[in-house]
């Protein structure tokens, strides 16, 4: 008796620290991608996500003002003076005028510097540059210094991404992909699970076991022969190689043979006696069909729904096949991709994009996940 | 009208076992039939069959004298019970019931007037907006009942539609049906269950079957007081009627049998001369059994065990001459213990006697 107990709370224990790690391990990942995307790129640059809360300390340069700012002081000097911060809510700790020792000397000393030069900084980044001689050159001069700089969090990153990156369009033209690409294969295989769970007909079993068969076909494979095919029959029709008439029947194609599977086997195993019971009540097979089957079924569909949206969504191989990589058909993962390679070392926009990528899955999980886990059928059979 | 008439049905599925042969009916309109039998003995499909579920495989089922072998379900005028309730489980009471008309197109005022009327009569009036899962299971099952009932079927059918409630609601449902029998004395009803007492209780008509035939139709009286073989005979009745090894020695009006070797006994039942010196079967039920008084005695033996049920008392006796226990039932509770020798005599009337291949010797 001890011993059950004993070992069914150490599973207990197994389970919640399973579940424990599962949720640190996608949480964190996540959490961080969406606190650097909000994050100043300067900041982003120089500390990890993790810095995001507390103030980080910069070495940063700036330029004095152009030299027609001088001024002729009282001393006899001419004097260049200004604020070298862009934010007024960072202080300045040390500042130098050479780029070998930006940090030379702390906040409000005045440097002497050669040539009789002198320049002090103050924490509020005022500084006051000095020249026995007048000031020349076409550009103001550079100051070194280091500041602390308190967390900043902006949607900067965002709108640059969406506007400039071009992101917003990728974004429609994935959503323009996706939402017809998960609605035709599940429709269709809605009809197909019923027609192969319920109907009676000939040839049924040689059917579902075509079905089966095509769940291994590798999609690599039967890409470019697809791609022929769809071309030839498109040339007939008058329609160009490359749109979204073909990704979407490509996407219908690959996901149908898992829909007809999983939701004939789900259909398959609602009660007999329901779908006799409308029979008897008059109801064709369509109003079964639609009454009965489809609402019982919503749970498995969803979480097909579920399946086929993330793989859209997700996909690159299929978008590079039979989309183009224009404007109107770039689609998100695609956009990443050019990303990646062009702009490598931004990673303000490189998370702010990934963001904006799952935040459509994440809707999409959140909004079906409870179907997932609720059984409709409760209460219909004994 | 609806009466029904079953020629020479049979079904083959599809590995070509034939579970039901030559069924010969005929069902009166308002008639309460009842098919008893052991599991397995088809009396499922013979339902199905009639309600179009099931193809018939042979021979015509005709309802009010129109032949409906081809006609699907819902064109043959029935409304059919099922086991397990089968109700809609997204739909609530009302649309569970509203259903069938909802697809006959009838319109909202028509539909609701009908399910209002089933529903007060099944007292759901105050569930109509539940769903089926927050419903009790008598609940359930008059739910189902009520959607049979709104279609206004020239025939009900019901399949073992209490076997999934507990024993008390099971009676009180009981007498809901034979209410409801009660009040749509017209409507034919078609009632499958393996429950004896149901059976008894509810049919005007019972139809034994086993092993896809039927033994014998007759009123449940009829079927105890007058078996036609020895399977009907243990069939119905509890416990079972003891049947013991016997020998007719005198045929003519009456006939004159040996017991198990040990007694001799004059059975009011007439019998050609032919059947001289054959091996019979004698039945006799366990509560036509009493303890002998004067010496004059059908079955002796002594006690193997003893149950006290309280109204009654049931010995399971190790009788002289017979392998099987022999059930005695008597009334009251008795003071008989295990060991015990006891004398057991029945009246002649309630005798059965059955030749060798089990057929009862009276005419039935
Ligand atoms: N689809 C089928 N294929 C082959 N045989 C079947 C099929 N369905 C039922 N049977 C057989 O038909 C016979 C009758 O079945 P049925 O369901 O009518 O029995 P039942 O009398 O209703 O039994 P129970 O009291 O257990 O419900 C059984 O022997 C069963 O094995
Ligand atoms: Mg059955």
């Amino acid at each position: 008796m001890m011993a059950v107990s004993s070992s069914r709370s150490s599973l207990m224990w197994v389970v919640h620290i399973t579940v424990f790690i599962l949720v640190v391990m996608w949480t964190v990942p996540t959490a961080g991608l969406f606190i650097s995307s909000i994050r100043d790129k300067d900041q982003l640059s120089v500390s990890g996500w993790w810095t995001a809360l507390s103030v980080s300390e910069q070495r940063l340069v700036a330029r004095s003002e152009h030299p027609d700012k001088q001024v002729f002081s009282s001393d006899g000097r001419y004097e260049i003076r200004g604020n070298i911060l862009e934010h007024q809510d960072s202080s300045i700790t040390k500042f130098g005028s050479s780029s070998l020792r930006p940090d030379e000397f702390d906040v409000g000393v005045v440097a002497q510097l050669k040539g009789g030069k002198t320049l002090q900084v103050l924490e509020n980044g005022d500084y006051i540059y000095s020249s026995p001689e007048q000031w020349k050159g076409k550009r103001g001069k550079r100051i070194f210094y280091t500041a602390n700089i308190p967390p900043r969090f902006t949607l900067d990153n965002y709108r640059e991404v969406l506007t400039s990156e071009g992101l917003a369009k990728s974004f429609i033209n994935s959503l323009a992909v996706t939402i017809p690409a998960t609605i035709i294969p599940i429709l269709m295989a809605a009809f197909a699970a019923y027609a192969l769970a319920w109907m009676k007909f000939p040839g049924r079993a040689l059917i579902i076991a075509a079905v089966v068969g095509l769940l291994v076909v590798p999609l690599q494979m039967s890409l470019i022969p697809l791609l022929k095919t769809y071309n030839l029959i498109g040339e007939f029709f008058g329609v160009g190689s490359k749109g979204y008439i073909g990704i979407w029947l490509a996407h219908t194609g690959f996901g149908l043979p898992l829909a007809i599977y999983l939701l004939r086997n789900y259909i398959a195993g609602l009660p007999g006696e329901i779908i006799e019971s409308a029979r008897v009540d008059g109801a064709n097979d369509f109003e079964i069909f639609s009454k009965i089957i489809l609402p019982l079924s919503f749970p498995a569909l969803a979480s097909f729904a579920i399946f086929q949206f993330l793989w859209v969504w997700n996909d690159l191989l299929i978008a590079m096949v039979f989309l183009g990589n224009n404007e109107e058909q770039l689609v998100l993962t695609g956009r990443l991709r050019e990303l990646l390679g062009s702009r490598g070392g931004n990673w303000e926009i490189l998370t702010a994009s990934a963001f904006v990528t799952i935040i459509i899955p994440l809707c999409v999980f959140f909004g079906l996940q409870r179907y997932l886990v609720r059984g409709l059928l409760s209460g219909s059979v004994k | 009208m609806a009466d029904l008439k079953l020629t020479n049905v049979s079904k083959r599925y599809s590995n070509n076992v034939e579970v039901m042969r030559d069924i010969n009916l005929d069902i009166k309109q308002g008639e309460f039939i009842v098919f008893v039998g052991p599991s397995g003995c088809g009396k499922s499909t013979l339902l199905r069959m009639i309600s179009g579920l099931e193809d018939i495989s042979g021979g015509t089922l005709e309802i009010d004298g129109e032949v409906v072998n081809d006609i699907p379900p819902a064109l043959r005028g029935i409304a059919m019970v099922f086991q397990s309730y089968a109700l809609y489980p997204h739909m609530t009471v009302y649309d569970n019931m509203a259903f069938s008309l909802r697809i006959a197109k009838l319109d909202q005022e028509t539909i609701d007037h009908y399910v209002r009327k089933a529903a007060d009569m099944l007292q759901l009036t105050e569930y109509l907006d539940r769903l089926p899962k927050a419903l009790s299971g008598g609940q359930r099952q008059r739910v189902a009942i009520g959607r049979a009932i709104v279609r206004k079927p020239k025939v009900f059918l019901f399949d073992e539609p209490l076997s999934n409630l507990d024993a008390a609601l099971r009676v009180a449902t009981r007498m809901e049906i034979a209410n409801l029998k009660e009040s749509m004395p017209d409507s034919t009803m078609i009632y499958v269950t393996h429950d004896q007492v149901e059976a008894m209780t509810l049919a005007d008509r019972i139809v034994l079957l086993s092993a896809g035939n039927i033994e014998q139709v007759g009123t449940p009286l009829e079927l105890y007081s007058l078996p036609r073989n020895v399977f009907v005979a243990q069939f119905i009745g509890s416990p079972a009627m003891n049947i013991l090894p016997a020998t007719i020695y005198a045929c003519g009006e009456t006939t004159k049998v040996n017991v198990a070797g040990q007694t001799n006994i004059t059975l009011p039942i007439k019998t050609d001369a032919g059947e001289k010196n054959k091996t019979a079967q004698f039945g006799i039920r366990p509560e036509d059994l009493q303890v002998s008084e004067n010496g004059d005695y059908v079955i002796s033996g002594n006690i193997e065990f003893v149950e006290s049920l309280g109204e009654s008392t049931l010995l399971y006796i190790k009788a002289d001459g017979c392998s099987d226990l022999v059930t005695c039932k008597l009334q009251g509770i008795l003071k008989f213990k295990k060991g015990d020798d006891v004398k057991l005599s029945a009246s002649p009337e309630k005798m059965h006697l059955f030749d060798a291949n089990g057929m009862n010797y009276r005419e039935v």
